[in-house]
C-alpha cells in the first residue's frame, strides 16, 4: 500500500510540474492566437519571418501557435501552457485574471467597430427583441453587447430568453426556421445578416472601444523577460504597417492574411472596415493611457460580476483588481489584470 | 486464471484504482494551489463539494431554479426519449430486415451505409430540418444509435437456427407468428445488451447536442461554465453523468437477468 501511495505521489508531482507555470528566465516563448480579423497579423508575421527577425534581435525564440477554439486558447494560457494569447478585454478579465493568473495587456490591437452585432429575423428595431429567444454564445462578448444594447432600449435581460449556441454552429442555427434572433461576431455575422429578412439592429460601433482585442502576456514572465514584450511589440507594428499599406505589397499581405483566416481579400477587407485598428503604437498607447479605458473596464467588470463570471463566491465587482496606466479599479491587493502602455510607447519613440 | 478473489478482497481490489485516482488528484490539486491560490484548473474536493451543494440545494440567483436538478431532468428526458425511440426502431426494423429476405434485400445495405455516417458531421442539416429545440437533440441520439441497433438486431435474427423457423412453419405458424413467438423472445436479451453498450454513445451525442445549442441540460452547463474555466462545477458534473450512466447500465443489466434468466445461465458468477 505504501509503495502504491508513493507511486501515486510521484505521479502527481510529475503531473503538476508539467502543468505548473515556470517563471524562471527562459529563452523560448509560446504565443497562442485564434482566427479573428484583428489577430491575423500574427500568423502572417510568423510565416514571413518577421517573428524570427525580432526574436533573433533579442536573442529569444518565439513560437506562434494557432488554436482552433478561442476559449480553449485562453484556457490553455490560463493553465500555463502559453506565455501569451490574443484575447478580448472581457475574457482577459474573466478567465485568466479571475483565475488568479496575473496578466498584462501590452498591445492594444483594435476595438470592434461593428464586428459584433445583434440580428433579428422578426423585427426591425432593437426594441422588437422583447420576448424573443436569442441564440448567442452566452457569457461572451456577444452577451455583453446584448446587455449593453438592451439597456439602450430600457429592456432587461429577463425580458428575453437566451439560448447558448456554439459559435461554430451559429450560422446553421440562424438558418433554422425557429431561430428569430442571433448575436454573433464576424465572420459569422456577415453570413447571418445576409439572410433574407434579417436586420442588423445593434452593433458594436454603438459602443466604441468597449470590445477590445488585446495581446496579453503572463505578468511574471513579462517581469523576468521584458525583451519578450519588446520583441512582440516590434513584430506587431511592423506587421500591421504592412497591413495598412495601400501599395501592392500591402495588398499582398492582406491577401495572405485573408487566406490564413479562410476568406478572400474582399471578405477580409469588409471585416477590416468594422474593426477600428490602432495602426500606430502612439495611438494604441494613447488609448491605454486615456481616460476612457477605466470607464470601459468598469462597465465590463460590472457585467462580469452580475453574471457571476468573476467566480461564484465573489461578493463585489472589486474582487479582481484592474490596473490601467491612469487609474486602478477594485482590490489593490489582488491586481490580476494590468494594462501596460510602456512597450507601445517605446515603439512609438523608436527605442526598440 | 484459477485464483479468484473472495468477496471481501474483491471489493478492496475494486476500490484501489478509484482510491489511486483520488489521491493523484488531491496531490496535483494541492501542488497547483501552492503555486497559485486562485487556481481553477484542479480545485480541491472541498470546493467541488461547495459548488455541488450550491447547484443542488440553492436556487439560482437569476432564474430561481435548482440548477443541478433541472439540468438532470432535461438531459434525462432527452436521453430516455432518444434511447427509447431508438430501441423501438432498432427492434422493429432489425427484426423485419433480419427475418424477411425482401426487407433485407431492400433495406440491409442502406441501413449499413447510414450507420456509417458520423452524426456530428450532419449537425447543420439536422438544425435546419428539425430546428434548434428538443427535437433536434433527440434526433441526434436516434440517428447515432438506431442504425447500429438495427444492424445488430438483424444480424442476431439471422444467426438464429434456420431449423427453428422451418419447424414453426411446418407446425402451421404464419410469418407474423414466427416473428412474435419464435424470433422476438430470443433476440430480446441481445437487444438489452446492445442498448447497454449504446448508453455511452447516446450520452456522447446528448452532451454534444447540448453543447451546441441549449438553454438547460448537463452538457449545456458544462460548456457554459467552461467559458470561465469553472472546473469546480465541471468535475462534479462529469462524475454525476458517469454515475447516471452507470446506474442506467446497472438497472438494464438487473432487469435483463430478472426477465430473461435463461440467457444468463452460462454466465460466470
Amino acid at each position: 500500500m505504501k509503495r502504491l501511495l508513493s507511486f501515486a505521489a510521484a505521479f502527481a508531482i510529475g503531473l503538476s510540474t508539467i502543468t505548473a507555470v515556470s517563471a524562471a528566465p527562459k529563452k523560448e516563448f509560446n504565443i497562442a492566437w485564434t482566427i479573428y480579423v484583428g489577430w491575423m497579423p500574427w500568423p502572417y508575421a510568423a510565416e514571413t519571418g518577421i517573428v524570427k527577425k525580432w526574436a533573433d534581435k533579442y536573442g529569444i525564440t518565439i513560437n506562434v501557435t494557432q488554436i482552433n477554439d478561442y476559449v480553449e486558447s485562453i484556457n490553455q494560457y490560463t493553465a500555463g501552457k502559453f506565455d501569451g494569447v490574443t484575447v478580448t478585454n472581457m475574457d482577459a478579465l474573466t478567465i485568466p485574471a479571475a483565475g488568479g493568473v496575473d496578466t498584462t495587456a501590452i498591445i492594444m490591437g483594435d476595438y470592434s467597430n461593428g464586428n459584433d452585432g445583434v440580428v433579428l429575423k422578426k423585427g426591425k428595431t432593437l426594441a422588437d427583441i422583447k420576448g424573443q429567444k436569442i441564440n448567442l454564445v452566452e457569457l461572451s462578448v456577444s452577451h455583453y453587447l446584448l446587455a449593453r444594447g438592451l439597456s439602450t432600449v430600457k429592456l432587461q435581460e429577463k425580458d428575453i430568453k437566451t439560448v447558448n449556441t456554439s459559435d461554430a454552429d451559429i450560422v446553421a442555427a440562424a438558418k433554422s426556421p425557429d431561430t428569430t434572433a442571433v448575436v454573433t461576431w464576424n465572420p459569422q455575422l456577415l453570413e447571418v445578416k445576409s439572410e433574407p429578412g434579417a436586420t442588423l439592429v445593434f452593433d458594436s460601433s454603438k459602443i466604441p472601444g468597449e470590445i477590445e482585442d488585446l495581446l496579453v502576456i503572463n505578468t511574471e514572465t513579462l517581469k523576468d523577460n521584458p525583451n519578450l514584450a519588446k520583441a512582440l511589440v516590434g513584430i506587431w507594428y511592423e506587421t500591421i504597417a504592412l497591413m495598412k499599406d495601400e501599395s501592392d505589397k500591402g495588398k499582398a499581405a492582406r491577401e495572405a492574411m485573408a487566406k490564413l483566416s479562410g476568406t478572400n481579400l474582399a471578405g477580409f477587407e469588409t471585416q477590416l472596415k468594422t474593426t477600428y485598428m490602432y495602426y500606430t503604437p502612439k495611438d494604441g498607447a494613447a488609448f491605454m493611457t486615456g481616460p476612457e479605458l477605466p470607464k470601459i473596464m468598469d462597465q465590463v467588470r460590472g457585467f462580469c460580476f452580475e453574471h457571476n463570471l468573476l467566480g461564484e463566491k465573489v461578493k463585489s465587482k472589486d474582487a479582481v483588481g484592474i490596473m490601467t496606466p491612469t487609474k486602478a479599479l477594485g482590490s489593490a491587493k489582488n491586481v490580476k489584470l494590468r494594462f501596460d502602455a510602456s512597450y507601445m510607447t517605446l515603439a512609438a519613440e523608436g527605442k526598440l | 486464471m484459477n485464483i479468484a478473489p473472495a468477496r471481501g478482497s474483491r471489493i478492496v481490489l475494486a476500490a484501489i484504482p478509484f482510491f489511486l485516482i483520488v489521491m493523484v488528484y488531491i496531490i496535483g490539486s494541492a501542488e497547483r494551489r501552492a503555486a497559485n491560490p486562485e487556481d481553477k484548473l484542479l480545485p480541491p474536493i472541498s470546493e467541488m463539494a461547495d459548488a455541488t451543494k450550491r447547484l443542488a440545494t440553492e436556487p439560482d440567483r437569476r432564474s430561481g431554479d435548482y440548477v443541478l436538478w433541472t439540468d438532470t431532468a432535461a438531459s434525462l428526458q432527452r436521453l430516455l426519449l432518444g434511447l427509447g425511440i431508438s430501441t423501438l426502431i432498432g427492434l422493429g426494423f432489425g427484426l423485419t430486415v433480419g427475418l424477411l429476405p425482401i426487407a433485407g434485400a431492400s433495406f440491409g445495405t442502406i441501413v449499413a451505409v447510414i450507420s456509417m455516417i458520423p452524426p456530428m458531421a450532419v449537425l447543420p442539416i439536422l438544425f435546419i430540418v428539425f430546428g434548434l429545440g428538443e427535437l433536434s437533440k433527440v434526433m441526434l441520439i436516434i440517428i447515432g444509435v438506431a442504425p447500429c441497433l438495427i444492424r445488430d438486431m438483424s444480424i442476431e435474427v439471422q444467426s438464429l437456427p434456420r431449423e427453428q423457423m422451418i419447424k414453426a412453419q411446418t407446425l402451421g405458424a404464419s410469418t407474423w407468428q414466427v416473428a412474435i413467438r419464435v424470433v422476438l423472445p430470443q433476440i430480446m436479451p441481445r437487444l438489452i445488451k446492445s442498448v447497454r453498450l449504446m448508453l455511452g454513445p447516446a450520452f456522447l451525442f446528448l452532451i454534444s447536442a447540448e453543447a451546441i445549442a441549449a438553454d438547460v441540460g448537463l452538457g449545456y452547463r458544462i460548456f457554459l461554465v467552461r467559458r470561465y474555466l469553472s472546473m469546480d462545477v465541471i468535475l462534479p458534473y462529469v462524475a454525476w453523468i458517469t454515475l447516471l450512466a452507470f446506474l442506467l447500465d446497472l438497472l438494464l443489466g438487473l432487469f435483463a437477468r430478472k426477465i430473461f434468466p435463461w440467457a444468463y445461465v452460462e454466465e460466470l458468477r
